[in-house]
């Protein structure tokens, strides 16, 4: 079983897998070792061989504004009906003054009315958190801020989840639009957030509204593959059912297809929600109001503890919806007797009702419960910053992380840099190739040449090799941290529970904060960058080290137990081969989100990638932005097409798929 | 609560007394990431309202907003940088929609900048050959024997390495990504009290937390930046320190003028000093007031600033 890999997969050319990877590495390592004798244009791309990309993407982006007037269109559709959407609920919400002029509702009304929703999906366990996390947010003082961010949310979720519904529907119908539409969405997920920023701008206006649309296109890819993905699951039986029924098209899709692919879409409807989360921080560059532009601004005054708390508050809101989605995907259907009266079967929806208007009511008389001021509100952001400051300042601290911040800059980060800087272009293509096939075989190989043809022709090549080595180097790190910890936590049902929990507040907590630490313990360099991207990449390596270990069929680790293994055999040659092809999911989840954050850390100082990204958010360089961006997704799309063809191909050599 | 309510009393009261000719069409403020800015925009709104005109905030990227007031999106900006945004602000100007609507009494400088405890370890500061002399102090574990100097981001075009170079510097700069990077190093060296040299500029929340002074390079002449031949350096551009007196603009859309006269004319008369300036900044970075409080708070400490500007006062 262990060589499953290792098989020799005869190609008709008669070369073995084996032979040909060696082959290639060899010719880059030649090419490499000769770097001081090769002609100029095999070690880098000539100046004049790189074709004006930005220059034509900028030219198109112009066309399609000035000569199609498409920017009239989505100027019209920004600034009327969303505009109209997202003032209706900010009034609501918050009280800015547009019609219907009724808000702000106070927020003891939105807690109740929360909690009750709660009670209907999990019971007092879910009404508890639900409640609890208003309370917070209005105790703390960001009521205000919170519902700015919310005003928006509510209305670029369902916009998210009704055009996805809508084109995976279009998928699963017409084979020819799946088709086309899979490639688009595997750019749209892989392409850096800065991307989707400026063309926010440009057509959508600066503000709510441009926030509005960015963060709907980052929320939609997942909903789409989700209803696609449910529809073609529908058991034959059940269309057959609805077939005699004499169902209408219309009335096979709505009252058949929908309903029994129900599971799948509150899946995709939950994703949505936590995409939506997740862009809260980085569209405050475009003019979003709320959480994360009061973060921004914590942040650009070095108030880490007010910091702090925003993030507590957006891991709250995010767990919050999380969970009460997750709920209602496995929360079925109730039925009732014929003559119930609508009062008990609407019961939750009467109580939850009940309780907005109680409170609305009690609200208007104690004011407490209306809003709570700025002074009244329990913050205690400078007793946080004092613990944070602190902790970094304790010697012992300080001892670690300058032997780290030396060691790692001295004698891996920058030498690995360098070396791979030195490698001459096409050897590195040719490395990447050979790994592509070692891994995942002949399709991701010729994709991943065609990839890094594309980025060395962007002229781009450095920071992208900057880019990779800072990803490259963040996720074998992180290896060595999410691994073991995962295999230790997997142990016991109790530890996994808390540490999946961790990993799951790791990841909601927004990125942004972690830069400020990250830039107090190690300084602005190489070490601060590398160790903000760990702190998000460890995060699947373990979650799916823990998920790997534990599907493991029991049988096996009976069957090792009784020959007599010791547990370290047990766990090298059982349980590892085993659960490493889930494992490679987490390690290609890891690498996905290694890609995300280095574009962020930017923010601390970097001389890649997302350098010169974050500099074309000031200005009006569409076209570099978008060459910028394809860059980062073709990278990240190899890697992920490699290793996913690796999972899959060994999970059914292990008969696990 | 009910300063606000009084506010809003007022504010209507007024409307109906000044014969303002005003749209009622919402006046965009954009709101920035950095606190003096963000109360600024709010005392500068306060005040609008009080004038009878709605007032709306909108939270923006400092240098992509310029091309928003060209298009009539935002109204204006109440903090135009010479350093930072002349280059942002120019550009515009030139491709049209905007107006210069004159300068704050305030000044501006952006240089090398060191916390107080730092000449603690380089007693010459803030001479800058002083400082060339001990740049080993600056040195760490990446640069070597030669000092570390932490440059604003590359997009704000501080030209640090140029300087370095051109004034034959043992240092070695490296850019910070933003300008919380920024403070998070002087952050992480005050508790130590390490000497570091940054970027910095004045007015700004830095003064009121980490006291220090700017590096004081050549004086700056003009065509330091074009002309190899000014500055000590006969051979090299940017040889001298950034000017100590940059100018703070305020800007507005070119239609402000015609929809919001009463408005615009209050913009052209407003203008605050450095102190007023740092004063705004520490009730929110130092006394934690929500920006809005705090420009309540400023408007009613310094009436005699303000109300000659508004039309009322005028009248």
């Amino acid at each position: 079983m262990a060589d499953v890999t290792a098989s020799p997969v005869a190609s008709e050319t008669g070369l073995s897998k084996i032979r040909i990877v060696q082959i290639m590495l060899a010719i880059a390592v030649i090419l490499t070792a000769a770097r001081p004798i090769l002609p100029d244009f095999l070690v880098r791309l000539p100046e004049e061989w790189i074709p004006p990309l930005a220059v034509w993407a900028d030219a198109f982006f112009n066309f399609i504004i000035d000569d199609l007037k498409l920017a009239v269109l989505t100027r019209w559709f920004a600034e009327g009906p969303l505009e109209f959407m997202l003032d209706t609920t900010a009034n609501l919400l918050e009280g800015k003054r547009r019609w219907p002029f009724l808000g702000p509702i106070p927020w003891a009304a939105i807690a109740a009315f929360a909690a009750v929703i709660g009670y209907y999906l999990g019971g007092w366990k879910m009404a508890l958190l639900a409640g609890g996390t208003f309370v917070w947010t209005a105790m703390i003082g960001q009521w205000k801020i919170a519902m700015q961010t919310m005003s928006v949310l509510v209305v670029a979720a369902p916009i998210a989840f009704a055009v996805g519904l809508g084109l995976g529907i279009a998928a699963w119908k017409w084979a020819r639009f799946d088709r086309a539409i899979k490639p688009i969405l595997a750019v749209l997920q892989t392409l850096p957030f800065f991307t989707y920023l400026l063309p926010a701008v440009i057509f959508f206006k600066v503000g709510p509204t441009a926030g509005a649309v960015a963060t709907i296109v980052y929320a939609i890819p997942p909903m789409i593959l989700m209803t696609t993905l449910g529809l073609k699951k529908v058991s034959p039986e059940v269309v057959e059912a609805g077939k005699m029924c004499g169902c209408t098209k219309f009335q096979m899709l709505t009252r058949v297809y929908i309903p029994s692919a129900r599971t799948e879409i509150l899946v995709g409807v939950n994703q949505v929600i936590m995409l939506c989360l997740a862009m809260v921080v980085l569209t405050a560059f475009i003019g979003m109001p709320g959480l994360g532009a009061k973060l921004l601004a914590m942040m650009g005054s070095f108030k880490l503890g007010r910091s702090f708390e925003i993030g507590v508050t957006i891991v709250l809101l995010a767990i919050t919806l999380d969970q009460m989605s997750k709920a209602w995907v496995v929360k079925q259907p109730e039925h009732f007797e014929r003559d119930t009266p609508w009062y008990i079967r609407r019961k939750y929806t009467v109580m939850a009702i009940g309780a907005f208007v109680a409170f609305f009511l009690i609200a208007q008389a104690v004011d407490i419960l209306d809003t709570v001021g700025r002074k009244q509100a329990w913050s205690k952001g400078k007793e946080i910053d004092g613990l944070i400051k602190g902790f970094l300042n304790i010697d012992f601290v300080q001892a670690i992380t300058n032997w780290l911040r030396w060691f790692l800059n001295v004698w891996v980060l920058i030498p690995f840099r360098n070396a791979l800087l030195y490698i001459p272009t096409p050897a590195f293509i040719l490395g990447i190739v050979a790994f592509c096939y070692y891994l995942g075989g002949k399709r991701p190989a010729i994709f991943g040449a065609i990839f890094f043809t594309f980025v060395a022709f962007t002229g781009w090549w450095d920071r992208s090799v900057i880019t990779l080595y800072a990803v490259i180097s963040a996720v074998i790190l992180s290896m060595f941290i999410g691994i073991p910890l995962g295999i230790a936590a997997s142990r016991s049902d109790k530890w996994s529970r808390r540490i999946l929990l961790a990993c799951d507040t790791a990841q909601t907590f927004p990125s942004f904060i972690y830069l400020i630490p990250a830039i107090m313990l190690f300084g602005v360099n190489d070490v601060a960058v590398v160790f903000s991207i760990i702190i998000f990449t460890t995060v699947p390596l373990t979650r799916y080290t823990i998920e790997g270990m534990r599907t493991v069929p029991a049988e096996m680790t009976e069957a090792a137990d009784m020959s007599g293994a010791t547990r370290k055999q047990k766990l090298w040659s059982v349980q590892l081969p085993l659960a490493l092809p889930t494992m490679g999911v987490g390690f290609n989840q890891a690498i996905m989100f290694a890609f995300f954050m280095v574009i962020i850390a930017a923010f601390i100082g970097t001389q890649d990638l997302g350098q010169e990204l974050q500099k074309t958010l000031a200005g009006t360089e569409l076209g570099k932005n978008i060459v910028l961006g394809m860059n980062v997704s073709l990278m990240a799309l190899t890697f992920d097409m490699t290793i996913m063809a690796w999972s899959e191909a060994r999970k059914k050599a292990l008969g696990l798929a | 609560m009910k300063a606000k309510f009084l506010m809003t009393a007022a504010a209507a009261a007024l409307a109906t007394a000044s014969f303002a000719e005003d749209s009622s069409d919402p006046i965009v403020i954009p709101i920035h990431n950095w606190s003096s800015q963000i109360v600024m925009s709010n005392v500068v709104g306060q005040i609008l309202e009080a004038q009878g005109n709605n007032v709306e905030f909108v939270t923006t990227d400092s240098q992509a907003v310029y091309e928003s007031i060209r298009l009539g999106d935002v109204t204006m900006e109440l903090e135009v940088w010479e350093g930072a945004f002349g280059a942002s602000f120019r550009a515009a100007l030139e491709k049209g929609g905007i107006v210069d609507v004159g300068d704050h009494d305030a000044v501006t400088r952006e240089d090398w900048w060191y916390p107080m405890w730092t000449k603690d370890a380089c007693p010459g500061l803030p001479d800058w050959e002083a400082l060339n002399a001990c740049a080993s102090v600056f040195a760490t574990a990446e640069t070597g024997d030669k000092g570390r100097y932490l440059d604003g981001p590359v997009d704000w075009l501080k030209h640090g390495a140029e300087r370095v170079e051109a004034l034959g510097m043992d240092f070695v700069v490296i850019n910070a990504g933003s300008a919380a990077a920024l403070w998070a190093e002087i952050g992480a060296a005050e508790a130590d009290k390490k000497p570091v040299v940054v970027f910095n500029w004045t007015p700004n929340f830095a003064e009121a937390v980490w006291p220090g002074e700017f590096v004081e390079f050549p004086a700056w002449e003009d065509g330091c930046d074009k002309d190899p031949a000014v500055g000590p350096n006969p051979d090299a551009l940017y040889d001298c320190g950034n000017p100590a007196t940059g100018y703070l603009k305020k800007a507005a859309w070119e239609g402000m003028e015609e929809k919001w006269p009463d408005a615009y004319a209050t913009l052209q008369k407003i203008s605050f000093t450095n102190p007023q300036i740092a004063e705004m900044a520490k009730k929110v970075d130092v006394d934690e007031l929500e920006p809005e409080e705090a420009a309540a708070e400023w408007l009613e400490e310094n009436k005699d600033v303000w109300e000659g500007w508004t039309s009322m006062g005028a009248s």
